[in-house]
């Protein structure tokens, strides 16, 4: 129900009292509501959906959870079974919890 | 786009799609709640690579096909009116209401435009002070922040042409009526990540524990989904029932709070009929007692509303789903998303409609 | 006048209304019916059996030309890349070269509402002369009317032209074969993202500009290999998706598209992605579907990627026996969908 995209902060200026940032999605630029992330600095990157940034986008956590998909797998090919049970039970391909 | 495109690596997919098959070892049925994840799991074909013993039940989770019909008779009744510029997001357009919908009021003379955003709507106000400017607030808790925010602002700004015709949906009441209802049989939820992004995940533990079902916060990029999956076929043959966050780069658990304070102000909870579902009480929101001013039913009296649905629709099973869309006898024939009976076959994310539009293939040849 | 409601494919709806709706225009399945089911009957014996982009009429017997007409109704008329002056030229010219034709003449006539500004009109008008002088077509007759004031935005124009065709060139939408390959110039969804970024309500700044150009010089080159070119196709209003259809449904053929063999630019894909569009449904005004057997298929692709408007073209996809009629597309992933015709205007979505 939801398209929401990750852009990042190019500007914030305040139009009407109302905290607003020009935003950029990969060269495409929109201007998008700040009040609800009133702090996200130039640089940082927001979720936005319909003109409004609704949440930071975590960059450190979207490449962790990246970098678990990317090591998924591969404990069993390497190791067999018993190392990839063990792996489970440690709770080591969990990716990152909230 | 950076932070979205990684998410549909068909490489990094497979590897997740193994690890599905490798750790189911009995059917499951799970709901996802989001008519986003709908879009995406037919759109990518991603059911056709889960292991047969997985099913995915797709859930209500589309406002546009659960914005009840008396609503949508009183946009168009508004809409119809010559001193209004109705505004509304493009997915409401072809919405069928009782005999008519938005684009034919446009083809008879109404002023009818599309809009990204509300704050849009609420420039046109600004530059048409001779008219009366209606934005159709429709959409789950992800949408209602953009809307309080519009009406907040002409309130604070003391824009007297705007109003707002609100019809917001809440998520947890949903699932807690799909548990409850006698035929479900859903035994795990994913839940709708950007929904989450706003509003946190305080609300679902306690779901989680009364029904017995996980509930795994999910995104919509194929990676996205495919994660949720696995990690609920994980906790369903561990015989687990808890809350997880698998899209922590966009959810935290304590949601966005100035959106919720925003919320708390703007809006109050109201029984909502969900079109095709019936009545779930106290799972809507309505404009609160400090903005009726700024609420369109108020404003226009529409009161002369008689709701027809078509009796060959069955939306309401798709939507809670104990039926699957080509079940139905119209699917195809006198439903098709050219000539929708019913909402799930107008929103893109309805079930029916991406069944129509991405499955037809399969249907057809079975 | 009676109408055939009853063949109408979908029935309902618009069997109620009375009214013309912006989706008749959308050049997807409502516009396609208006056609069968009203104008067609209309004509009566008076219509011509094919309904392609351009017709061919054989003249003396051996000689043919290729006739084709096309309205013109853009907004904004300005965008980045371009203008309608460039589209209505253009536009045309590309009807007539994908039924191979070489084209020669063009008429303009215009329908301006009253009050549009005069500079706007001379700017419309020399990036239309620009456009023809460019093509190497002469402008030879024209109109001007003159509409009131508030039944729309500005400027309408209708361009028709003539071109010529070689005794040898068979090129139609119904010649796709199962066995065909399925190639494109060049990067689509340009257009309509150019356009979109400008348009009321949806504005976004990009550096995305039309990629509106006239093909004739590529088709030219793509009939020269020799080959036997079954189809051609400008992917204007409805996008890859609707002309596939199409076509499909007039070969009677089956298209299967792979997904990731699109050339999708980055910046159509991020425009699409945050307002919930399909990339394969946005205009294109530069470029052109070929389909063509698979023998000589290297060769023409070769021949377009020598030509500038062809140099990013690619192979997306076949013509196959199974499911006639209908577009498949082989997901990223490696499932299936089905890409259907587009039933009105594309809309953005929050859902």
């Amino acid at each position: 129900m939801c398209l929401a995209v990750p852009g990042q902060v190019m500007s914030v200026a305040e139009r009407d009292g109302t905290l607003m940032a020009d935003v950029d999605f990969g060269g495409i630029r929109k201007d998008v509501c700040l009040q609800y992330i009133p702090d996200a600095a130039v640089g940082e990157y927001v979720v936005v959906h319909v003109g409004f940034a609704i949440q930071r986008l975590d960059e450190k956590s979207a490449n962790e959870t990246l970098a678990n998909f990317e090591r998924m797998g591969i404990l069993e090919e390497e190791f067999g079974d018993g190392f990839a049970l063990a792996a489970k039970q440690a709770g080591l391909d969990e990716g990152a919890q909230a | 786009m950076k932070y979205l495109d990684e998410f549909s690596n068909p490489e990094l997919a497979k590897r997740l799609i193994d690890q599905i098959h490798e750790t189911t070892t009995q059917p499951w049925a799970i709901m996802e709640v989001c008519g986003g994840q709908t879009h995406s799991i037919i759109r990518h074909g991603i059911d056709q690579l889960l292991p047969d013993n997985v099913e995915m039940i797709h859930g209500p989770g589309c406002p546009v096909c659960v914005t009840p019909l008396e609503i949508i008779d009183k946009a168009l009744a508004i809409a119809s009116r010559p001193d209004v510029i109705f505004c509304s997001f493009g997915d409401m357009l072809r919405v069928p209401g009782s005999s008519e919908d938005l684009f034919r009021i446009k083809s008879a003379g109404g002023d009818i435009r599309v809009v990204y955003s509300p704050l849009d709507a609420l420039n046109l106000a600004r530059e048409n002070p001779d008219r009366e400017v209606v934005f159709f607030g429709i959409g789950f808790e992800t949408t209602a922040p953009a809307n309080a925010m519009t009406v907040y602002q002409a309130k604070r700004l003391g824009i007297p042409n705007f109003s707002l015709l609100v019809s917001h949906v809440l998520v947890p009441p949903a699932v807690a009526a799909i548990m409850e209802s006698p035929t479900c049989r859903v035994q795990a939820f994913l839940a709708a990540g950007h929904v989450c992004s706003v509003m946190g995940t305080a609300e679902y533990p306690p779901l989680c524990d009364k029904y017995g079902v996980p509930i795994v916060v999910t995104g919509f990029e194929p990676l996205d989904i495919l994660e949720g999956i696995r990690r609920t076929v994980l906790q369903l043959e561990q015989g687990r029932a808890e809350l997880e966050n698998a899209y922590p780069r966009a959810v935290r658990d304590e949601g966005n709070i100035p959106a919720m304070q925003m919320l708390e102000d703007v809006f109050e909870r109201t029984d909502r009929a969900w079109r095709g579902i019936g009545m779930i009480p106290q799972s809507g929101w309505r404009l609160s007692e400090k903005y009726r001013d700024f609420d369109a039913e108020h404003r226009f009296s529409v009161t002369d509303i008689h709701t027809e649905e078509s009796t060959l629709c069955r939306s309401g099973e798709v939507l809670q789903g104990l039926i699957k869309p080509h079940e139905c006898a119209a699917f195809g024939k006198e439903c098709t998303p050219r000539n929708p009976l019913g909402a799930t076959m107008v929103s893109s994310e309805g079930a029916c409609a991406a069944y129509y539009l991405y499955r037809r293939l399969e249907l057809v040849e079975a | 006048m009676p109408l055939d409601f009853n063949g109408w494919v979908c029935p309902a709806p618009l069997r109620d209304s009375p009214n013309i709706v912006m989706g008749h225009g959308g050049g997807g399945a409502m516009s396609s019916e208006l056609v069968e089911h009203l104008f067609l009957p209309a004509y009566g014996e008076a219509a011509a059996a094919e309904l392609g982009d351009s017709a061919v009429v054989d003249v003396t017997g051996t000689d043919r030309l290729a006739f084709s007409t096309d309205s013109f109704v853009v907004k904004p008329m300005f965008f980045p890349g371009g203008s309608i002056g460039d589209l209505a030229v253009n536009g045309t010219v590309n009807d007539l070269a994908m039924s191979g034709a070489r084209p020669l003449v063009l008429s303009t006539a215009f329908i301006v509402q009253e009050g549009t500004s005069l500079s706007d009109l001379g700017r419309i008008a020399e990036s239309l002369g620009a456009a023809a002088r460019d093509a190497g077509i002469k402008l030879v007759t024209g109109d001007t009317k003159v509409v009131d004031n508030g039944s729309g935005d500005g400027v309408f124009i209708n361009t028709s032209g003539i071109g010529l065709l070689d005794p040898d060139v068979d090129i139609r939408p119904d010649r796709a074969s199962v066995g065909d390959v399925v190639l494109i110039s060049g990067d689509i969804g340009v257009h309509g993202v150019a356009v979109m970024s400008c348009r009321e309500g949806l504005e976004f700044g990009t550096t995305v500009e039309s990629d509106t150009a006239a093909l004739h010089g590529l088709v030219a080159d793509i009939i020269a290999t020799g080959a036997d070119v079954h189809v051609l196709r400008d992917p204007t209003r409805g996008g890859v998706a609707a002309s596939l259809n199409e076509i499909a449904k007039a070969s009677k053929v089956g298209v299967e598209l792979v997904e990731h063999q699109l050339p999708i630019p980055q910046t159509v894909k991020d425009a699409c992605g945050l307002l919930g569009l399909d990339p394969l449904y946005v205009a294109n005004e530069g470029k052109l579907i070929c389909i063509v057997a698979a023998d000589r298929a290297d060769d023409v692709l070769a021949a377009m990627q020598d030509h500038p408007l062809g140099r990013d073209a690619a192979v997306i996809g076949s013509c196959v026996e199974g499911h006639p009629g209908m577009v498949v597309a082989k997901t990223g992933l490696g499932g299936t969908r089905v890409v259907d015709m587009p039933i009105g205007e594309q809309l953005p979505r929050i859902c």
